[in-house]
């Protein structure tokens, strides 16, 4: 009888562990269902490296490569800002924070984490795009630019917790073997905690940068949404997601338009699973 | 010569008092054994003279600890921890080359000369005998050592910065008894140039390389003497009852 209660037990749990892999795979595999009708009428190449994106057209032009470097530019950029900053802020609360600001400092940016996208991207467009657009004196504010900060900050709770749980699982001895031998707190960060913990740091960069590339509702209102390819930072741009979320809900259902949104999917849905295991690659490595 | 003078030392950890009124010196160029059963205060003692217990925030401290007549807290705290060097437990070699770990130390004080690093790096080696069997490898990683000689590394290094004291937190705990005797046998040469304070739970190798001995117990001092003198007719029954091997 207990043997019995073991085994259903057992089994039940398998179930819940097997679910999350078998949840994804399902999605992927719809995703390869909707969106691979789309090669049908334009081919791979053609889809990811044609420079002009008119889905409603005659006859439709789907080239995506425009939305490709938009994700990119405005993700360089974000991660231009977030790295730096996130990874100082993770230093002062592990390393030289008092006890109090470290509390404050720590529910700040938990608080940061818990503000939805599209109250980020609100502020954004009433804060920061008038404001880009008169210190560059620009014709619009919605910019790349605007994208990349709103984004860093959407990026920099992964990478400042993520980074501060790097740098506490760095031995104590290490920085004990460091003082003692004479050097300065400084010293002792840069040349031994950091080092020490670069494959956890890295790691929470890739998940910062993972959260950045997916995001949507911000960078829709705020990157300007336009289609075309990019030439500076300073001009408006349109992501991978914000495509999607702007036009699915105007594409025919089994139009060749809807399929290549799918397809978007399908492109999206590498590039983060890309980041993420090689993330994990990383973190791994550190255990 | 007086290298430490300690004087009313008392330590608390948060509310638990680690140490009670210690009262103690240390001679230049002796080798101070410290020996003790665990939580006797012992290791709280070593990590006072190079201030390494200000790490800890819940740390406080009365009395005074004076380095040449100098109160330490008085001493900028790089200085002091460079001038008092310390080895740990446990071998700790930075993920580098053999000589890249001696010439950490040195470097961190901003020397970039190629010559001065290497005849430095060459120099501590020999001190801590290790400079015969690295000196055709010096370019290996410092983890292909064993454990005798990753820990003779690690006293190259703390030698490599130019100390005067050099505090040993029980540094053969993890070693065989071979790598142990040369570990010692670096320690007794060392005292010529360095003090020493030792730090040990082995009370045979207190016997060994010890000029004096100190008998912590429960944060106290309970008894410091000449070496022979603790181990052969200690004026504490405690002391007696320790080095014979009754508890601890």
């Amino acid at each position: 009888m207990r043997k019995l209660k073991e085994f259903i037990i057992e089994k039940l749990i398998l179930i819940c562990g097997l679910a999350s892999i078998f949840f994804v795979v399902l999605i992927f595999l719809f995703l390869l269902k909707e969106g691979l009708a789309v090669f049908k009428t334009v081919g791979p190449f053609k889809f990811l490296f044609g420079k002009s994106w008119y889905p409603i057209s005659e006859p439709a032009q789907l080239g995506i490569l425009p939305l490709i470097f938009g994700s990119l530019l405005v993700t360089l950029g974000a991660a231009i800002i977030s790295i730096p900053v996130g990874v100082g802020c993770a230093v002062y609360i592990a390393e030289i924070a008092p006890a109090k600001i470290k509390e404050i400092l720590k529910a700040g940016i938990e608080l940061l984490a818990a503000i939805p996208s599209v109250v980020l991207g609100f502020v954004g467009m009433i804060t920061l795009v008038p404001l880009v657009k008169s210190v560059f004196h620009l014709p619009t504010g919605l910019t790349a630019l605007s994208g990349s900060i709103m984004l860093a900050f959407m990026a920099m709770p992964t990478i400042v917790s993520v980074a501060e749980d790097a740098l506490y699982s760095v031995p104590k001895t290490y920085k004990e073997g460091a003082l003692a031998l004479g050097a300065t707190h400084w010293q002792t960060i840069w040349r031994v905690m950091l080092p020490a913990s670069s494959s956890g740091i890295l790691a929470a960069v890739m998940l910062g940068i993972g959260r950045v590339i997916g995001e949507t509702m911000a960078v829709m209102m705020i990157t300007g949404n336009a289609a075309v390819m990019p030439n500076s930072i300073l001009v408006p741009v349109r992501t991978l997601t914000a495509t999607i979320a702007a036009e699915m809900g105007e594409a025919v259902v089994g139009s060749e338009h809807y399929f290549a949104l799918f397809a978007i999917g399908i492109v999206l849905f590498i590039i983060s699973f890309a980041i993420n295991v090689t993330a994990d690659l990383f973190l791994h490595k550190r255990q | 010569m007086v290298k430490f003078e300690i004087h009313d030392l008392n330590i608390w950890f948060a509310s638990t008092q680690a140490l009670k009124q210690v009262n103690l010196e240390i001679q230049a160029n002796e080798i101070l054994s410290v020996i003790g059963p665990s939580n006797s205060g012992k290791t709280t003692f070593l990590r006072t003279l190079n201030r390494l217990n200000d790490l800890n925030a819940r740390f406080r401290m009365t009395g005074a600890v004076e380095l040449e007549r100098q109160d330490i807290r008085g001493i900028n705290i790089e200085d002091l921890r460079r001038r008092i060097g310390m080895v740990f437990a446990l071998p700790l070699p930075l993920p580098l080359s053999i000589f890249e770990n001696v010439a950490y130390g040195i470097r961190v004080y901003g020397e970039k000369r190629k010559k001065v690093l290497g005849h430095k790096v060459e120099e501590a080696l020999q001190q801590a005998y290790l400079w015969e069997e690295v000196k055709d490898r010096l370019d290996e990683s410092a983890f292909k050592l064993s454990g005798g000689q990753q820990q003779r590394l690690c006293i190259a290094r703390t030698l490599a910065v130019g100390p005067e004291v050099i505090l040993f937190d029980e540094p053969c705990s993890g070693l065989d008894p071979i790598s142990t005797a040369k570990v010692e046998d670096a320690m007794i040469k060392l005292k010529e140039k360095y003090t020493i304070v030792l730090v040990t739970n082995n009370v045979k190798q207190a016997a060994r390389v010890g000029d004096r001995t100190a008998f912590f117990l429960s944060g106290e001092l309970i008894e410091l003497d000449k070496t022979e003198k603790i181990f052969t007719a200690p004026c504490d029954k405690r002391t007696d009852g320790y080095v014979r091997g009754e508890f601890g």
